[in-house]
């Protein structure tokens, strides 16, 4: 993975971006138990695979999801932020 | 140097997953200390070719929490007499560590870790500038200019070993007791019924046992996830590269956290050198030159004079990382299964003891007192550990 297609700016070399994590559902709150919420703060999902992802174009400040293989380092799809509002496209 | 075993048995007294250091101290401590001799170390490559083999051999015990600082003495205590207790030469050899503080808030943290080793009778010491430049003369201190060295913390013991020798020698003494080695041989199913451990499944047909011990570094998540256990280890790459070598000029081990530059000079000349993880989640343990270039360039801050030096080999390994720069150890859930892992970028110098504490766990079913602090456990109970004297980690 040398290039990634920034949904705003397009194709941008990788060492302009910033990893932010794999996107994670919260536990409402008020709702949940202090374990439930515990396993959201502390637990991730190790193992390699298709994950989405925040990353941030950072010479823009712009945060979008990509799609990405963390097994191989491929890159398989960028969404706009909104996807995570939208639910996100099948994997 | 070790047995070959064509097939596996239909039942053991312990199973260890992973023939690295960790694993292989288990198996030898378990054989030699608590008379545990029915015992398989299944491994899916070759003894000492995960992260046993691909670390930068740093020794010490100069960590920032009494947890930590208590842990890691031990150890060094107990590498002190490995090489006598192998019959084998592991290069153990005290160089002294300097952590370089290159301003005053990296120097007011060198205090804190120096009172916090001194409390517990290890050897650490704040240093200015000068002391720094007597016993490191080539050393840059200015660092082009734009990185000053103000100080450091100082740490006698600090050592660097010969990693293969220590798994070649863990892996002997437990061969010799009667402990089973089997390379290429996968884990590839967890046995479990009624929350207890019945078995595992590998390449090579299943395996009937009461108890695992799973030691597999970057590879944990996915053994975990044939339990449905959960933990907060993230995986990511961490590089290292090696010089071609030189006549010996560096006795001391440097490291400086704003530099991400580790460094020690080995017996045969070769600088090993390493630097701060891969930014992002890989489970590959591909090079790159960007790697090479940064660790390069921050060598040639500290020690200009090296620009014409090569760079002989570069790799990675996968480190499992917590959020708080401290293992996870002890028992599960699951009961029978017990867990050594999130040993990130720190794992190597804990090598005798963590065998010493998860054999002691194994056998008699009772947390050791050295890791209570490092269950799996603490994340639920909001009770993290903080050690951020981890290697490889900004302060």
């Amino acid at each position: 993975m040398k290039i990634m297609v920034c949904p705003l700016n397009g194709p941008r070399p990788v060492s302009e971006f910033a990893y932010g994590g794999e996107v994670r559902r919260m536990p409402d709150p008020d709702g949940c138990s202090d374990a439930e919420w515990s396993r959201y703060v502390f637990d991730r999902s190790g193992s390699p695979g298709k994950k989405y992802e925040w990353w941030c174009h950072t010479a823009s400040g712009f945060w979008f999801i990509a799609l990405r293989d963390t097994a191989l380092d491929e890159v398989l799809g960028t969404f706009p932020a909104e996807t995570v509002r939208e639910g996100m496209p099948p994997s | 140097m070790f047995r070959r075993h064509d097939t596996l048995k239909p039942a053991y007294d312990v199973v260890i997953i992973g023939a690295g250091g960790h694993g292989l101290a288990a198996a030898y401590y378990l054989a030699r200390d608590h008379g545990i001799r029915d015992v398989a170390v299944l491994e899916k490559g070759y003894i000492g070719g995960g992260n046993t083999g691909r670390n930068t051999t740093i020794i010490r015990s100069n960590y920032l929490t009494p947890e930590g600082v208590k842990f890691y003495d031990e150890s060094v205590r107990l590498w002190q007499d490995l090489a006598e207790d192998f019959d084998l030469n592991l290069f153990y050899s005290t160089r002294g560590h300097f952590t370089l503080a290159h301003t005053d808030s990296a120097m007011r943290t060198m205090r804190w870790r120096a009172e916090v080793n001194k409390h517990f009778g290890v050897r650490s010491e704040a240093v200015d500038a000068g002391f720094v430049q007597r016993h490191v003369p080539m050393m840059d201190m200015s660092c082009g200019g734009h990185a000053p060295i103000v100080g450091a913390l100082f740490h006698e013991p600090g050592a660097i070993a010969r990693h293969d020798a220590v798994a070649w020698g863990y892996g002997r003494g437990a061969d010799r007791r009667g402990v089973e080695i089997h390379q290429e041989t996968e884990v590839t199913g967890i046995r479990v019924a009624g929350g207890r451990v019945t078995g595992v499944d590998t390449s090579r047909g299943p395996v009937a046992t009461t108890r695992v011990l799973c030691a597999v570094a970057g590879y944990t998540p996915r053994l975990l996830d044939m339990l449905d256990l959960h933990t907060p280890i993230y995986v990511h790459p961490l590089q290292a590269m090696v010089s071609e070598p030189v006549k010996p000029w560096l006795d001391p081990i440097i490291v400086s956290g704003s530099l991400h530059v580790y460094v020690s000079q080995t017996a045969r000349g070769e600088l090993v050198m390493g630097a701060s993880l891969d930014p992002y989640e890989l489970h590959s343990t591909r090079s790159t030159l960007d790697f090479a270039e940064g660790l390069a360039s921050h060598m040639l801050d500290l020690f200009p004079f090296l620009g014409e030096v090569k760079v002989n080999r570069q790799w990675a390994g996968l480190s499992d990382m917590t959020p708080d720069f401290a293992p996870i150890m002890g028992k599960t859930p699951v009961e029978g299964f017990f867990l050594d892992a999130g040993w990130g970028t720190w794992g190597f110098k804990a090598t005798p003891v963590c065998g010493k504490t998860m054999s002691h766990t194994v056998a008699t079913g009772a947390t050791h007192p050295l890791i209570e602090g490092f269950s799996m456990e603490r994340f639920a109970r909001y009770q993290l550990t903080g050690e951020k004297g981890a290697a490889s980690v900004g302060h």
